[in-house]
């Protein structure tokens, strides 16, 4: 008996062990609890709100274009795309190669998104393809399981439904490239599109809007489970341009006649654009998609360049069109008067040089209004020799010539107006009194755009003021016409009077250079000035042996301009065209320039004021009524 | 005599049924609506598939723990050789059919449930050793060979259990066995010696090891060093108790269970899950309802009257404990992932069965303080 009480002694002894060794372990549980749930609470939550809150970014819909009678130019049309999420794909190749039996997919597509995957991360989705049809998505869809790693999602596609005739103006939409990433959480959205080239390019920024976010809790699978916070998206601005797309595309039409041309219509009082193009052209809708190697390879190698806007960045000698600008010179400096005279004989001699008239035999005793309608160089030699190439060249740059004019379209080019200081600087030469002479007809260093030429155009006719050129509506431009109207530049009435009749002349005047492209209706008669800049230097050679520039190579052929305006009294459209290696300005582009000219005053676009815009002080259209 | 006996127990059916452990049954009630409750949050807000079966397996359990407490003491201590012979056949058969089928195979499909000889095994392991120690004395326990026939007794269940394999289970054997020892008094010098022993084979054991059981212990060692990978579970279930914070997310508003992200969150991660959803209180209101159950097993151990009552009491209730510990520990991060449910609340047939088959005879203990048992 007393064993067993020893027994139950030590047992007792031992169950009071037992159980403070289960009191202990209970407190470190209890005490590891407490550690992880209050020490390292706040690290474990933000962990576990990492686990279930995905940030998803919401796309913001891109501003629409639409020209000044409110008919759209770029629009958002709703599409069905195709992605592929790498992290949820176990063989993306496999994946595609199944969903190529399913829809059409090329090799090249194929590759793109393999190649994209390579770069990026593997939980961002790829965008392969943003083209399908209803039927596609219904197919894909019920294929789903057969199809680890893909979505479709509906979305809103780039579409310009002008085609060819506002793709230089317009521009258009393209993925985002590694120089763009920025700060914008858009960017990142598979298949986010921002503006690369023309008002796309320009105003991208007003037109992207802003992109939304929202909290979405996932489970372990990535499924969205519900959305736990929202920040809406805010769209891109609508922008307004002062293009007439009717004109836009009947210029457009005109041009592509040409091997490559380029034109600008615009107002001669306020400077808004009416059209603005450049042939050839191509079709920016193919942009917006995934374009074809083979296409991109075509577009780069055509000599005639179809991916570059000419009309602002084609820089030009401005040949014979320049002689406005010579005259004003010389009237300005008082070298020559209404009534001076000078005898060409078909060449000019300074020094031991010869320059020759274009034509030969000379024109015989001209004064101003006949050098300008009969474009005599010799008159304009002889004026130039007494004026100076700078005095020359400041009447340049006040019209307009060799500087940028803060044009919409960032890629506008400055043209170049050469002065003594210029080529000193520049080309560390003495200026030789040769070039002033070439200068005075527009060749030699001398570079324009046609756009830079239109308003000068437009200076000349409007009663000299320093009109600048712009085409959107909404006050976007820093160089919308002021309320007082743009600032005068000084120029004599009697002087500019004498430029307009020589104009007059060139087209109304059976004498004229371009009278053979005179307005059939009088009614829609115009003034102008043809141009011919030679591309390359006539040789004595070719000279002597006549033979004719169009049995050259297209390249070597002189470039064809014509810069114009109408109505005749009181003239409120400017037209100036360039038709590149057009043999002649009375040859090929006065033609244009007429039917462009006529065109634009049958349309009238000026007359009605930009859609939406309000009357009064925002509409500097109105603002320079003609009297 | 048999004609008595009858007589006796019939007289005190009602007597019995008001003396049961009703604080105990109570606790354990407790203890298992919280499950039933934690069932029902993993389902997302549903009865199915878990809590309602669980409910259900509860209350046949409950009935047959009741039934075991009514049954005299004595005819427990004579069923503890059939039973424990039982299951050691039990495992036997269980080794043979999994060599027979794919893999390790721990159970056997009686149609109404999965039945796991393992876990019935580590209850009869405590009536065999209560029973062996039930008329040993001091000296006899001082005697190094009065000791070989229960280490035999520990040895052969932890053979054929770590043969299935499962490490856990045959450890946990061991650790009931190595406790009813030394509460029946062995030396003190054979566990400081065993400790040793068991660190020197660490080496040895290491080399034995599945795959799978040395990429636990590495896990478990540093989980960070594959989130995503073999530490996943460590990692998701430590984010998902420190979520939790002090007051918990609310009932339902566990986001990494519910979300999928903790994995087995209705078996061996339900702590976790409470936990997350009831916060540091929530945790520590079942933990302390868990010591009270434990302290209710130490009571009737010390009240009990004969050396078998007091063994076995106690050691089920040391088997019940090993297994909280073992399973929040491990749901914590502090020891492996080995694969033990939390008795009462993890969604399990036999786990529920093994844990009230031990508290009715902790209460048949109770229940019959005075019995005579015999040899």
């Amino acid at each position: 008996m007393k064993k067993n009480q020893d027994q139950v002694r030590v047992f007792t002894r031992r169950a009071f062990v037992i159980a403070g060794l289960q009191g202990a372990l209970l407190g470190v549980l209890g005490g590891r609890l407490a550690w992880l749930q209050i020490s390292q609470g706040a690290r474990y939550k933000t962990l576990s709100d990492k686990n279930r809150i995905n940030l998803k970014v919401l796309s913001p819909v891109r501003g629409e274009i639409v020209d000044r009678f409110g008919v759209p130019l770029a629009v958002n049309a709703q599409n069905f795309r195709a992605l592929i999420i790498p992290e949820q794909a176990a063989d993306i190749e496999q994946t595609l190669r199944r969903l190529q039996e399913m829809i059409e997919l090329s090799e090249d597509d194929i590759q793109a998104v393999l190649k994209e995957a390579g770069k990026t991360a593997k939980f961002v989705p790829i965008e392969i393809t943003d083209d399908l049809s209803w039927k596609d998505v219904a197919k894909i869809e019920v294929n789903l399981p057969d199809l680890p790693g893909l979505s479709t999602d509906a979305g809103k596609r780039r579409t310009y439904p002008f085609k060819e005739a506002t793709a230089h103006l317009v521009g258009y939409v393209g993925a985002v490239s590694k120089n763009d990433v920025g700060d914008d959480p858009a960017l990142s959205l598979p298949g986010f599109k921002i503006g690369k080239t023309g008002i796309e390019k320009r105003f991208d920024l007003e037109m992207r809007g802003s992109a939304g976010q929202a909290e979405v809790e996932v489970n372990v699978v990535g499924r969205e489970v519900r959305e736990l916070k929202k920040n809406q998206s805010r769209n891109g601005k609508r922008i307004t341009l002062t293009i007439d797309g009717e004109l836009q595309r009947f210029m457009q039409g005109r041009l592509s006649q040409e091997k490559s041309a380029s034109a600008v219509v615009m107002d001669a009082h306020s400077g808004a654009v009416y059209a603005l193009a450049s042939a050839p052209s191509f079709d920016p809708n193919a942009f917006t998609s995934r374009i074809s190697a083979a296409f991109w390879e075509e577009l780069l190698a055509n000599p005639a360049h179809p991916l570059t806007n000419k009309a602002v960045s084609g820089q030009y000698p401005p040949a014979s069109t320049f002689k406005m600008i010579s005259l004003l010179a010389g009237l300005q400096a008082g070298a020559v008067t209404e009534n001076t005279t000078a005898f060409c004989k078909g060449h000019y001699e300074l020094g031991s040089d010869r320059f020759h008239c274009w034509k030969r035999g000379g024109h015989g005793w001209v004064d101003c209004r006949k050098a300008l309608q009969m474009s005599c160089d010799v008159y304009f030699y002889e004026l130039a020799t007494k004026v100076g190439i700078d005095k020359i060249a400041q009447v340049a740059r006040m019209m307009g010539l060799g500087q940028s004019l803060d044009f919409e379209l960032t890629e506008e080019r400055a043209g170049l107006v050469p002065d003594k200081a210029w080529k000193r600087g520049k080309i560390g030469q003495k200026w030789q009194p040769g070039e002033t002479v070439v200068a005075s007809i527009g060749q030699g260093y001398l570079q324009a755009t046609p756009l830079q030429l239109a308003v000068m155009t437009a200076r000349l006719v409007n009663g000299g003021y320093a009109v600048k050129p712009w085409v959107t509506a909404d006050g976007l431009a820093k160089n919308i016409m002021p309320e007082s109207g743009w600032p005068k530049l000084g120029i004599s009435p009697e002087h500019l009077s004498l430029i307009k009749t020589g104009m007059d002349r060139v087209v109304n005047d059976e004498k004229g250079t371009a009278y053979g492209s005179r307005a059939d209706d009088p009614a829609l008669a115009f003034g102008g000035k043809t141009g011919t800049g030679q591309v390359q230097r006539i040789t004595m050679k070719q000279r002597m042996s006549g033979v004719k520039n169009e049995e050259l190579q297209w390249k070597s052929r002189h470039h064809a301009l014509f810069v114009g305006y109408a109505p005749l009294e009181n003239p409120r459209y400017i037209a100036s065209v360039v038709v590149e290696h057009g043999i002649g300005g009375s040859r090929t582009a006065a033609p244009l320039a007429r039917d462009l000219l006529v065109e634009t005053q049958k349309r009238n676009p000026g007359a009605t004021p930009v859609h939406g815009q309000a009357q009064g002080a925002a509409s500097p259209l109105k603002a320079k009524e003609p009297a | 005599m048999g004609q008595s006996i009858r007589l006796h127990t019939d007289q005190n059916m009602f007597e019995k049924l008001k003396h049961l452990n009703w604080g105990l049954i109570l606790l354990i009630t407790a203890v298992s609506c919280i499950g039933f409750a934690a069932l029902y949050s993993a389902a997302g807000g549903n009865f199915s598939p878990w809590a309602s079966k669980q409910m259900m397996r509860f209350g046949i359990a409950a009935i047959g723990m009741v039934i075991i407490a009514m049954i005299d003491l004595k005819w427990w201590f004579r069923l503890t050789w059939p039973l424990y012979f039982l299951g050691l056949g039990l495992l036997i058969v269980v080794e043979i059919m999994g060599h027979v089928g794919m893999g390790a195979q721990r159970w056997i499909n009686l149609g109404f449930m999965q039945l796991q000889p393992s876990e019935l095994m580590k209850i009869v392991i405590v009536m065999a050793l209560a029973r062996y120690f039930h008329a040993a004395t001091i000296d006899d326990m001082r005697r190094l060979p009065f000791l070989v026939i229960p280490t035999l007794i520990i040895l052969a269940p932890f053979a054929l259990v770590l043969l299935q394999p499962d490490l856990g289970t045959s450890l946990m054997i061991v650790m009931v066995g190595a406790a009813i020892l030394f509460m029946a008094g062995a030396s003190i010098w054979l566990y400081i010696g065993g400790g040793v022993l068991a660190l020197a084979s660490v080496p040895v054991a290491w080399h034995f090891m599945h795959d799978y059981q040395k990429q636990r212990v590495l896990t478990f060692l540093n989980p960070e060093s594959d989130p995503l990978g073999a530490g996943y579970h460590i990692t998701q279930s430590k984010i998902a108790l420190g979520s939790g914070g002090i007051n918990g997310k609310g009932f339902l508003e566990g986001t990494q269970s519910r979300l999928n992200f903790l994995p087995e969150k209705q078996t061996d991660f339900i702590f976790t899950l409470w936990a997350e959803e009831q916060g540091l209180f929530g945790g520590v209101i079942l933990l302390m309802l868990f010591g009270l159950i434990f302290l209710y097993g130490l009571l009737i151990a010390l009240k009990s009257r004969q050396n078998f009552a007091r063994y076995l009491a106690l050691g089920l209730s040391i088997n019940f404990s090993l297994y909280v510990f073992i399973n929040i520990a491990m749901v914590m991060g502090l020891i492996p992932v080995v694969g033990a449910p939390l008795p009462l609340i993890s969604y399990g047939g036999t786990s529920m069965l093994a844990a009230l088959i031990g508290f009715g005879l902790m209460m048949s203990c109770s229940l019959h303080p005075d019995t005579k048992v015999s040899r």
